[in-house]
């Protein structure tokens, strides 16, 4: 099962290279992990999707925070939580079939960022799997190029 | 005042209470080098090769508890490093590593003797730094200090660039530092505590399992205290000898692939293994799922990623084994375990250690006892493979820190460097190093360190002219074939030898005995028993020389209990020979 761990960590550098190294050193799967700096610039969050069964997770979520560089390790995966990844995906589409392309593209809310003669490039917010959908729609106009942006997740506020 | 980066580095030593540094020049670390030349308060010692350094910080460290410091200059002086910190990680042993670096400006270009030492070391180390700023320096040099030490103690390496040694800058050195990061727990959950105490009062078959973890906290005493009261005894890994008396008679010794009968069996039928400073290694447990089947499990270890990773546990204890162990002796009592015990002893008389003489050649277990019997209070290190586990069974180790072995990476050529570390950090003891004639010659060069600096490190080769480990297993599991493990093979031999060792063998080479002169040192030849006690003897007297003995022992002896890789521990095989 998929897992979501967002990271705070130190703004150093070589700290991406040690959680890639960990993973690739212990052979752990790595889906995506994404990285950008928080309010505090001396603090970058990373999130990362990783694939396990369960005690191979803890093993991760154990070694990751073993890392000396990194502050806080989160599991979001069973927390209330936004999840969220975006995409940038260049269809060819000749004139005649701009039309159906933005009908598609209105349904899953993606943006037409760019415009040319044969091809078209949209932009869509959402879940892995509103954008695995996306992507499976479109993919008869022949996708060009797909630049997808890996996950990004958030705690929800407490309600109470 | 302003000073430079090589001037702050040794004012950090000194405030850190550094007095020996393991080390080899070259280009960038000349500026080190040279404050440290008019430097009374650190003694470098200089090694002949960059792993022998940081072998004999290891064995410095593990020997003292205080932190092993080393230094060596960039490119290949760094990447030399990279063995010997592999074994300090895995043994958790703490050592700051200093690494030399070309100029920032350099970083990058491919210049002369650069090497990305920290991309290198990353997986081998706790933690490592590139210093990029002279203002960091300080900070640096203590967070190195502070990682290495505390926690699970493991090697920090720290990348210094040329120019900032040359940098003049602030003097000041912080007494402490705090990374946000790293907050290892040492006290132990109280309620866990409570658990462990209920759990063990209520077993019958309870059993101790203890690991590097005691030395390393400081355990030894309020563990001994703990055996006493409840009476549960005990089994021990590797790391663990030493930290509860050999011939004491609650210990079984060690438990593995070449554990004990008695070990063995315990752990296959407690109830209750309690678990302390140790983590479940594969030449420990051999096949998992068989590994202690009827057993709730307790687990202390300050590394929380030691716990529940090979075998399910149901009480886990995050901390420091000292101090849960304090919190949880008063708590203890004895439980009613007399079938167990007497069990237990049955164990032990079906199956004592035993091992063959042909009369011909040395028996090497029988040199061990030997020098046990001569050296009973020695610090004994050892090389990897049949001589370690020889050692291992057959020295009476009665202290904690009192063996110095690469248990986890099993690094041959560990051993007679970590002497010499050992040596250097404890000047009144007898430091033995017990090799064989394969491992020694992986860092024979260090007998230039020894001999030069003085120490009268004993290094007792056992040598069968094989490397005896593969060779055993060669000779059980691959029908004899001693494919590239014959050390006497020569280019005139039969592609398929015979299997008959000895008859027209090459000379041994080298000649040890001549190479131990060559050096400067003491060399001695041993061939029969009757000579085996004098020549200890004889090398007992010497004060300022290094002595190497080169015991003669029969070529093909094996070591003997043996479990094969990854098959249930009580599945062991003995020595034939000796029970006929």
């Amino acid at each position: 099962m998929n897992h979501i761990i967002s990271l705070l960590v130190e703004n150093h550098q070589g700290v991406l290279s040690r959680i890639a190294g960990l993973f690739s050193g212990r052979g752990y799967n790595l889906a995506s992990i994404t990285a950008g700096v928080t309010m505090d610039p001396e603090i970058t969050r990373i999130t990362l999707v990783c694939e396990g069964e369960d005690d191979v997770i803890d093993q991760i979520k154990k070694q990751l925070h073993k890392l000396i560089d990194i502050i806080k390790v989160i599991d979001l995966t069973d927390v209330p939580s936004l999840h969220r990844e975006l995409a940038l995906i260049k269809v060819k589409a000749k004139p005649d079939q701009r039309g159906e392309i933005f009908q598609v593209s209105d349904v899953f809310r993606a943006k037409v960022m760019d415009v040319s003669m044969d091809s078209m490039v949209l932009e869509v917010t959402g879940s892995p799997e509103k954008i695995d959908a996306f992507t499976s729609i479109i993919q008869p106009y022949h996708i060009q190029e797909i630049a997808r942006s890996g996950l990004i997740a958030v705690e929800r506020g407490k309600k109470q | 005042m302003k000073i430079s980066g090589a001037e702050l580095f040794t004012q950090a030593l000194k405030r850190e209470g550094v007095k020996h540094l393991f080390g080899f020049p070259g280009g960038v670390v000349i500026p080190i080098f040279d404050v440290l030349f008019s430097e009374p308060e650190i003694r470098v010692i200089l090694t002949r090769h960059e792993q022998g350094a940081v072998h004999a910080a290891d064995g410095y460290a593990r020997s003292t508890g205080r932190t092993g410091v080393c230094l060596v200059t960039s490119g290949p002086g760094a990447t030399n490093t990279i063995t010997g910190l592999a074994t300090a990680n895995f043994d958790a042993v703490p050592i700051v590593c200093f690494t030399g670096q070309v100029a920032r400006k350099m970083i990058g270009n491919d210049a002369f003797q650069e090497a990305d030492i920290v991309g290198i070391s990353r997986p081998v180390t706790k933690h490592n730094y590139l210093v990029t700023d002279r203002k960091d320096l300080a900070k640096i040099i203590k967070q190195a200090f502070t990682l290495a030490s505390s926690g699970k103690p493991g090697p920090v390496l720290v990348d210094l660039p040329v120019d900032i040694l040359k940098e003049e800058g602030d003097s000041h050195y912080p007494e402490s530092v705090t990374i946000r990061g790293y907050n290892p727990v040492t006290k132990g959950h109280p309620g866990q505590i409570k658990k462990t105490a209920h759990a063990l009062g209520q077993a019958r078959k309870p059993l101790f399992y203890v690991g590097g973890g005691i030395h390393i906290s400081g355990a030894a005493d309020i563990f001994r205290k703990i055996v006493e009261k409840t009476r549960v005894p005990v089994v021990s890994s590797l790391m663990g000898i030493g930290a509860f008396p050999s011939d004491h008679p609650k210990n079984l010794g060690m438990l593995g692939m070449h554990g004990t009968y008695a070990a063995n069996m315990a752990v296959t039928h407690t109830d209750l293994l309690f678990a302390i400073g140790t983590r479940f290694d594969d030449r420990v447990t051999g096949d998992l799922s068989k590994f202690a089947p009827e057993a709730r499990i307790i687990h202390i270890d300050i590394d929380p990623a030691a716990i529940a990773r090979n075998v399910p546990v149901e009480i886990p204890i995050v901390g420091d084994a000292r101090i849960i162990l304090e919190q949880l002796y008063t708590l203890l009592k004895s439980p009613s375990i007399e079938d167990w015990l007497k069990q237990i002893v049955k164990w032990k008389e079906e199956h004592p250690l035993t091992f063959s003489q042909d009369g011909k050649r040395l028996a090497p277990e029988a040199v061990i006892k030997t020098i046990s019997d001569v050296f009973p209070d020695a610090i004994i290190s050892t090389e990897v493979g049949q001589n370690q586990m020889w050692a291992a069974l057959y020295y009476n180790f009665h202290k904690p820190r009192t063996l110095l072995t690469s248990g986890g990476l099993g690094t041959m050529g560990y051993g007679f460097p970590a002497a010499i570390g050992a040596q250097i950090g404890n000047p009144d003891r007898t430091v033995i190093d017990i090799a064989g004639d394969g491992s020694i010659q992986m860092n024979i060069q260090e007998l230039a360190t020894a001999a030069l600096n003085e120490l009268p490190v004993i290094v007792a080769i056992l040598n069968n002219g094989y490397l005896g480990m593969v060779r055993q297993w060669q000779e059980l599991f691959f029908n004899r074939r001693y494919s590239s493990t014959c050390l006497q093979r020569g280019v005139n031999c039969p592609p398929n030898c015979d299997q008959k060792p000895g008859q027209v063998c090459p000379p041994y080479t080298p000649d040890f005995v001549k190479l131990a002169e060559a050096y400067r040192a003491i060399g001695m030849r041993v061939t029969r028993m009757e000579d085996v006690r004098p020549a200890l003897k004889e090398a007992g007297k010497s004060k300022t020389k290094p002595v190497l003995i080169d015991f003669i022992v029969e070529r093909e002896a094996n070591v003997f209990p043996m479990v094969p890789a990854g098959v249930a521990i009580n599945k062991m095989m003995f020595d034939k020979r000796a029970q006929e």
